[in-house]
């Protein structure tokens, strides 16, 4: 069986599971935003069931429009609010002690290997990089979950990446999925699990792990998993610590005759930076492709690029230098720790002194919420995880998507430019 | 009603759930609010050009994206009876049965329709027919559990008959 295979086996009480079994799951923990909470509550009343499965397995985390930006998302909030203090939800996280989600809920230490964790919102399958099976659905789907505990899932197909080679100086998982998806397309990985494996892996940061499992659902896979490692152990079990939440876990890998849908071969030793052009995150090209395009907006931010990693690889490219004069830039640490470590390294005073804006924890540009939102003709570089169409503002901006070594470049020179031009340029 | 007959309005591949519902409306749950707004960032014209019964016929991967349950309510909100398309994206696809839209996978037919065709589909034997071109094709059959939710009418119907609510 694959590592997938084996977690859901295990989450449905079966010996063995095979792709195309209807089975029901049991849930590890379930997810909500205030998109999504105030649909799946009104859902859940519906139901009739008066108190949730269990309120230590939910997490409800406002995240999108969030501190609310006007009347209609602040009750948005209050609905959600309400909800978490009747219910007496644990892990609610308020405004100031929250954060982007599928950031949070990792750094919390509340999703490990083994797991089966559903949110409600589709970059839910980020949890996969630490080993465990996790997907999006929609707020009726977590309402039932919320319920009953349970979901019916059908078991994946899986399509095997092998990553090898060293990544270069300038290239991270960002580039690593961007490369993947403009192999396979917007929908290469559909009602599928991506299973990220090779010779790379053992050497990637648990942020550039998050970051490859954060965009399974941009080739519309079900789900993205990372078979636990070492890396995999320490990050869990430091972050349990941290938070006082130790738990026991197994740690599953695929069996040597696994069956896979697909095998994708990626020569990570050979790749440059990639940069999706408008509007499809499969549109991804090497940068020096696209050099020279000129942007009005770069956005270091969102639940694929928004971690330590990021924020100091933005940093020590911005620092001592401005952002260029015809650019904004806005920058957002994911959550308030990751906040308030940019603050003790330095990161902030370095952003704050280039010219950037910086926000509280928040989805808002990435979506077109708030916050950065583009008007008619504009074009933003983002390292966010999608393009299409109208995402971030008007129907007739631009969005690029990046590694945040690429944005950081970008802002100071006003066009979009490989980190290792940076001094040819400026 | 398990026969649906109605005109064809025509889409493309990777219909994603941003242009279906933009994020900047996300801000209400309210169905008729949503429907306003659907395809907008396609077509601001789009809605109005929709008459209660209408099909959406698109190509692979409809609703791509988010998981925003939105995106099913505003096209069901705007008076769309059905959405027939080559593929749909997973999350949409559980939502649509969920909130109780209908939507059918028929490449066949796909690939023959124009805007403006005449399409009946009959949910029960699952048969596609392009009245104006006088070409019918099998959809994919829902998977059987699927079906018992359909059948109930949506999730939470289904989950108040399993869990025993209606009967205590």
């Amino acid at each position: 069986m694959t590592v997938t295979e084996k977690i859901l086996a295990r989450a449905a009480g079966r010996e063995s599971v095979a792709p195309g079994d209807l089975i029901m799951a049991r849930v590890s923990l379930a997810m909500a935003n205030d998109v999504t909470a105030p649909m799946a509550v009104d859902s859940f009343r519906q139901i009739g069931v008066p108190k949730v499965w269990d309120k230590d397995r939910v997490a409800l985390v406002p995240s999108h429009f969030v501190p609310s930006k006007d009347i209609a998302s602040a009750s948005l909030m209050q609905r959600m609010r309400a909800f978490a203090r009747e219910q007496d939800i644990t892990y609610f996280f308020e405004i100031g002690r929250a954060g982007i989600e599928h950031i949070l809920l990792p750094e919390e230490g509340l999703v490990a290997p083994g797991d089966v964790v559903i949110g409600a919102d589709s970059h839910s399958c980020t949890y996969g990089a630490v080993g465990c099976f996790s997907t999006g659905v929609g707020s009726t789907d977590l309402a039932g979950v919320l319920a009953t505990g349970e979901i019916w899932l059908r078991v994946p197909e899986t399509l095997r990446i092998v990553y090898s080679g060293k990544p270069g100086k300038w290239v991270v998982g960002k580039d690593m999925i961007l490369k993947v998806i403009s192999e396979i397309s917007d929908d290469g990985a559909l009602y599928m699990a991506m299973e990220h494996t090779g010779d790379t892996i053992a050497t990637l940061s648990m942020e550039s792990r998050l970051t490859l499992t954060n965009m399974a659902i941009e080739a519309g896979a079900k789900s993205g998993i990372v078979p636990a490692d070492e890396v995999t152990v320490d990050y869990v079990r430091s972050r349990q610590q941290a938070h006082g939440r130790e738990r026991p876990f197994p740690v599953d890998a695929s069996d040597d005759d696994a069956v896979f849908a697909r095998t994708l071969a990626i020569d990570v030793a050979a790749l440059e930076p990639m940069v999706s052009q408008p509007s499809l995150p499969s549109r991804a090209v090497p940068v020096s492709e696209v050099e020279g395009q000129e942007v009005d907006q770069v956005f270091i931010g969102s639940c694929t690029n928004a971690r330590m990693e990021d924020l100091r690889t933005a940093a020590a490219i911005l620092d001592g230098r401005k952002v260029h004069p015809s650019i904004r830039l806005i920058v957002i640490p994911a959550t308030q720790d990751l906040y308030q470590q940019a603050l003790r390294e330095g990161l902030i005073q370095v952003f704050a002194d280039a010219g950037a804006a910086i926000s509280a924890g928040a989805c808002g540009p990435c979506l077109g919420g708030y916050m950065g939102v583009l008007g008619p003709g504009e074009r933003c570089l983002s390292t966010s995880n999608r393009n299409y169409r109208g995402r971030m503002g008007h129907r007739d901006a631009d969005v690029w998507l990046a590694n945040p070594a690429v944005a950081a470049t970008t802002a100071v020179t006003g066009r979009i430019t490989h980190p290792e031009n940076l001094g040819a340029l400026v | 009603m398990s026969t649906i007959q109605g005109k064809v309005h025509r889409m493309g591949a990777n219909i994603d759930t941003d242009v279906i519902i933009p994020a900047r409306y996300l801000t209400t749950t309210d169905p008729k609010e949503l429907a306003k707004h659907c395809m907008e960032d396609l077509d601001p014209l789009w809605v109005q050009r929709v008459n209660p019964g209408d099909i959406i016929v698109a190509e692979d991967n409809f609703g791509s994206g988010s998981s925003r349950e939105h995106a099913p309510v505003a096209i069901k909100g705007a008076g769309i009876a059905c959405v027939v398309a080559s593929t749909f994206a997973r999350i949409f696809y559980r939502n649509s049965i969920n909130v109780g839209l209908p939507i059918v996978e028929c490449r066949e037919i796909v690939e023959v329709t124009k805007e403006g065709d005449q399409l009946e589909v009959d949910l029960v034997s699952g048969t596609v027919t392009n009245l104006t071109q006088g070409i019918t094709a099998q959809a994919v059959p829902f998977p059987e559990f699927m079906r018992s939710i359909i059948e109930a009418g949506g999730l939470v119907p289904y989950l108040r008959a399993k869990l025993g609510v209606d009967a205590a």
